[in-house]
């Protein structure tokens, strides 16, 4: 068995403001392999992105990683000397954000955003530079590559600049990629033909993917692994299968109940009551305690991670057995 | 806007304001400069203006001198033996007079243009808007030189040229924040109780355009003061015998060569005080009054 | 885009336009047409020959088409001090002026920029704050005073450099420069610097909140996911970003510099065009008056003209919109 491209142990990743400490990423461990497809799920501000933003090294004060490691293929990534970092953002690790109209440069053509990519890696001639991009949006389903490759941003749509984007990560054909939530912002028909491209992609390569959203949807169709956020903390992971077919943490229960399916046409869906939680000095115990029909005074003390049976992690004092309805 | 029971928005304003000291420092130092300008005649050891008083033996003295009469010129004296102390606060008077004068002149023409163009639309808006943006797209020392040099030099013209220098920004903002009004709910309903349509413009919504065009004065200010010292630099402001700052700089200009900084120095610190003080507090104002505009 | 660039000019037209019939009304219905355009020397009977000559005894409308009809063809007036034409007057001052305005906009860009960058880059160091404290007095502060102390410091106490005149020059196509002679850049030194002062600190203030605008946008941090230098992302990316509001701004207040320009040559003795109009307007020269507005007024329309071209050239998205 290969070692998996990214193991995460125990990170932190706190932000301290005048006013208290954020742990906005507390305690977290996961792991991907090579050409697997880990979702990344929680709500805005569980703290699923700076987990994506901790593993580039891309935390920018009063932020700034706390504890724990992160092995990249072997290497440890917290505590790594910037220029090497640099050196690997881009080319082994690369990163697709959410709004693909605000992630291009609106004043810099395509190409010059390619090549400055292509050339902050390999020692290659503008020429060779330019092939690489032009391949590289063939490779993304870009027609007439040749052409889009002088036109600026603004020219594009959305799905399209998304494709640059995807593009530009795959132009050094990456051993991990953080996608953080790259398909919100798009249309569903143009979402559904990204998800199924970036699927083949990684499949192809073998990369690694780490699929960060809100949509669990997104992730039934795609991941292999999910983990589920909230509120700085992984409170569930496991097989993408087995967890959503068996959840049993309450909040992972309440996140498939709020989602419309096609199984369960004329029920009512189930909204999750009260709001998330300030991270703010939160206090310690489980965070969703106080949304939790289930929660007790146990409660109050932080739940262990437990591991249920089929490669599965938990942390919960109370989980729901019982299949959801 | 908040509107709650136990806050005034006047005491939101003041308390806005009071978070930054420096602004509260300069709007200090702004009343202080006030106050030394409208009473110049009684605290001045001397009137400047009066050729009686001075004595033009003690021309040139150096700060901390002390005159024929026994007495210490602080801030030395110019050419005719006139008191700088005494100088710079009666040309403060002129300076501050004419620049709150223009500015305040310019603000009612302006803002009322400004209110008509919005309210009235149709071709008159378009006449008023017209004029504003070309005026505009020139600088104002161009302008006033151009006014100058039409009409020629003198205090009454520089104060002219000055109104007409500024008017176009007020009617600019002034016409902004009424389009901005008229769309309200207050306003249609005025409309239907058929009020006058001057009392609706002048009662209900120039109140409302009022912050805006507090900050754009408290700017202007400043600017016209600055501008007046320009011209009167240039000799094309206030007469010889009643020099504002800028005109007392002037005069210390040959003098400087051979080393008699002070003539031109001091005038030039008051109006750099001043104006800065009032940029700050109109910073400051346009924080406060305009949270939109915050960052 | 033709058909833009076509509308502009029109406009552009207009306006030119519409300064002449506010100068002619400034020159003929406001002040004395009789005292602007004869000479004060003159006697009655000079004076009257001469106001037949000028056609001040036609109607106004016709009178207004022969100013235009002379403007038209480059005759604005005779000087009555000098009894040269008086453009050809301006014409010649216009190089020192130009000189002069030139160096500032190149100081402000060159000073400008880099303080506005550190000051946006590092907000809370020592130096980005001083620069900041440093811009708001640079709007505050009356630059012709500012010019004066300039000598005071420069010349009189440290005496390094010399306080007034253009200094030696080299003619170049028939125009004489100062920025060509070691002597002509210490005279330029000072009038530069100070016309510059308020444009540095423009500039300043301008890159600064560009760059605290930019840092925080995903196009950096995706530029940073990429690998990119420091250097590179400040320099490439966040700086042409920043670059379309610095030179729209410094492209108009290129014109502000010029019409500026009088002041500091009246402190420095720069014999530039600014200078003259001051002596003109105290001597009451009305044709160089009116010269001098006619061509400031072009030159201002000329600049719209250009920074609006320059804008399109910057930054694609108008670019793409105004073709439309």
């Amino acid at each position: 068995m290969n070692e998996p491209t990214l193991v995460v142990r125990d990170l932190a990743t706190h932000f301290t403001l005048r006013n208290g400490v954020v742990r906005a990423v507390d305690n977290v461990s996961f792991s991907v392999d090579r050409g697997k497809i880990l979702g990344l799920v929680g709500e805005s501000g569980s703290g699923k992105s700076v987990t994506g933003f901790s593993i580039l090294g891309l935390i920018d004060p009063p932020g700034h990683i706390a504890g724990g490691s992160i092995k990249f293929l072997g290497r440890e990534l917290v505590g790594m000397a910037e220029r090497e970092l640099r050196g690997l953002r881009g080319n082994r690790i690369a990163m697709i954000f959410q709004d693909p109209m605000m992630t291009l440069n609106p004043v810099l053509r395509i190409d010059t955003q390619m090549i400055e990519t292509v050339q902050a890696h390999a020692d290659v001639s503008q020429a060779e530079a330019r092939r690489r991009s032009r391949d590289a949006l063939g490779m993304v389903g870009i027609p007439s590559p040749d052409e889009r490759l002088s036109a600026y941003p603004h020219q594009f749509s959305g799905g399209m600049r998304q494709r640059v984007a995807i593009a530009i990560a795959l132009l050094h054909q990456p051993d991990l990629i953080v996608a953080d939530e790259p398909t919100t912002a798009l249309d569903v028909t143009i979402q559904a033909q990204i998800l199924s491209e970036v699927q083949k992609l990684a499949a192809n390569f073998g990369t690694a993917l780490i699929w960060i959203t809100h949509d669990l949807s997104v992730v039934a169709g795609l991941a292999d692994e999910i983990a589920v956020m909230y509120a700085g903390r992984i409170v569930e992971a496991g097989r993408v299968e087995s967890v959503l077919d068996r959840p049993l943490h309450p909040y992972t229960h309440g996140l498939i109940g709020s989602v419309p399916s096609r199984n369960r046409r004329g029920a009512r869906l189930r909204q999750i009551p009260g709001m998330t939680p300030s991270l703010l000095d939160l206090p310690p115990g489980c965070a969703f305690r106080l949304r939790c029909a289930r929660a007790t005074a146990a409660c109050e003390q932080d739940p262990p991670i437990t591991a249920p049976g089929d490669d599965r992690l938990l942390r919960c004092f109370h989980p729901q057995l019982d299949v959801a309805a | 806007m908040s509107g709650a029971v136990e806050e005034t928005p006047f005491r939101r304003i003041v308390k806005d304001y009071a978070g930054n000291k420096i602004a509260v420092l300069a709007l200090v130092v702004v009343a202080v400069i006030i106050f030394l300008a409208v009473f110049a005649s009684l605290i001045a050891p001397q009137n400047p203006y009066d050729l009686a008083q001075l004595d033009i033996m003690d021309g040139r003295l150096a700060p901390g001198a002390v005159s024929g009469a026994g007495w210490t010129y602080w801030l030395g004296t110019d050419d005719q033996g006139r008191d700088m102390l005494s100088g710079i606060l009666y040309g403060l008077r002129i300076s501050l007079g004419v620049g709150f004068g223009s500015a305040a002149t310019a603000g009612v023409v302006g803002s009322a243009l400004g209110l008509i163009a919005a309210y009235a639309g149709g071709w008159l808006e378009t006449v008023i808007m017209r004029l504003v943006d070309l005026q505009l797209s020139f600088p104002a020392i161009l302008v006033a030189l151009m006014i100058l040099a039409f009409l020629g030099k003198g205090v009454t013209n520089v104060m002219l040229a000055l109104v007409i220098v500024e008017w176009a920004r007020y009617a600019r903002t002034a016409r902004a924040a009424a389009l901005v009004e008229r769309r309200r709910e207050y306003v249609e309903a005025a409309e239907c109780l058929a009020l006058p349509q001057w009392r609706i413009l002048f009662r209900h919504i120039l109140p409302n355009c009022l912050p805006p065009l507090i900050v754009i004065g408290a700017i202007q200010v400043a600017s016209a003061i600055l501008l007046e010292a320009t011209l009167s630099f240039l000799g094309l402001g206030v007469p010889i015998t009643e020099p504002s700052l800028g005109l007392l700089i002037a005069n210390g200009y040959q003098y400087m060569l051979s080393g008699k900084y002070w003539i031109s120095f001091y005038p030039g610190l008051a109006l750099l005080v001043t104006i800065m003080c009032l940029n700050l507090v109109a910073d400051q104002l346009r924080d406060v009054l305009n949270p939109r505009l915050q960052r | 885009m033709t058909l833009w660039i076509l509308r502009r000019l029109f406009q552009a037209v207009l306006v030119m336009l519409a300064m002449t019939v506010i100068v002619f009304i400034g020159v003929s219905v406001i002040g004395d047409p009789v005292e602007i355009l004869i000479s004060p020397d003159a006697d009655q009977a000079e004076r009257l020959r001469a106001i037949a000559a000028l056609g001040l005894d036609k109607p106004l409308w016709q009178q207004y088409l022969n100013f235009l009809w002379g403007a038209l063809h480059g005759d604005l007036g005779r000087s009555f001090v000098y009894n040269e034409p008086a453009l050809r007057l301006i014409g010649q001052r216009l190089p020192a002026t130009m000189e002069l305005a030139v160096t500032a906009v190149l100081l402000a860009v060159l000073l400008g920029i880099p303080l506005g960058l550190l000051a946006g880059l590092y907000p809370n160091s020592a130096l980005g704050r001083l620069a900041m404290a440093g811009s708001i007095l640079g709007f505050s502060l009356p630059s012709f005073w500012v010019g004066l102390m300039l000598i005071m410091v420069f010349a009189v106490q440290l005496g390094w450099l010399p306080s007034t005149g253009r200094g030696a020059t080299v003619s170049v196509l028939g125009v004489p420069w100062s920025f060509l002679t070691l002597d002509g850049l210490a005279h330029m030194a000072m009038p530069a610097l100070n016309l510059a002062l308020g444009n540095i600190a423009l500039v300043l203030r301008l890159t600064r909140s560009g760059v605290r605008e930019n840092l925080p946008m995903d196009y950096v941090k995706f530029a940073r996911a990429k690998g990119l230098s420091p250097i590179r992302v400040v320099f490439v990316h966040v700086l042409k970003n920043i670059m379309i509001p610095v030179v729209t701004v410094l492209g108009l207040q290129f014109g502000s510099t010029i019409a500026f320009a009088v002041v500091t040559e009246s402190v420095f003795a720069w014999p530039g065009m600014g200078k003259l109009i001051i002596d003109s307007i105290n001597v009451l020269d009305r044709p160089v008056i009116v010269a001098y507005l006619m061509m400031i007024v072009l030159m201002f329309v000329l600049i719209n003209l250009a920074v609006d071209l320059l804008y399109t050239v910057l930054d694609p998205r108008v670019r793409l919109e105004s073709a439309e």
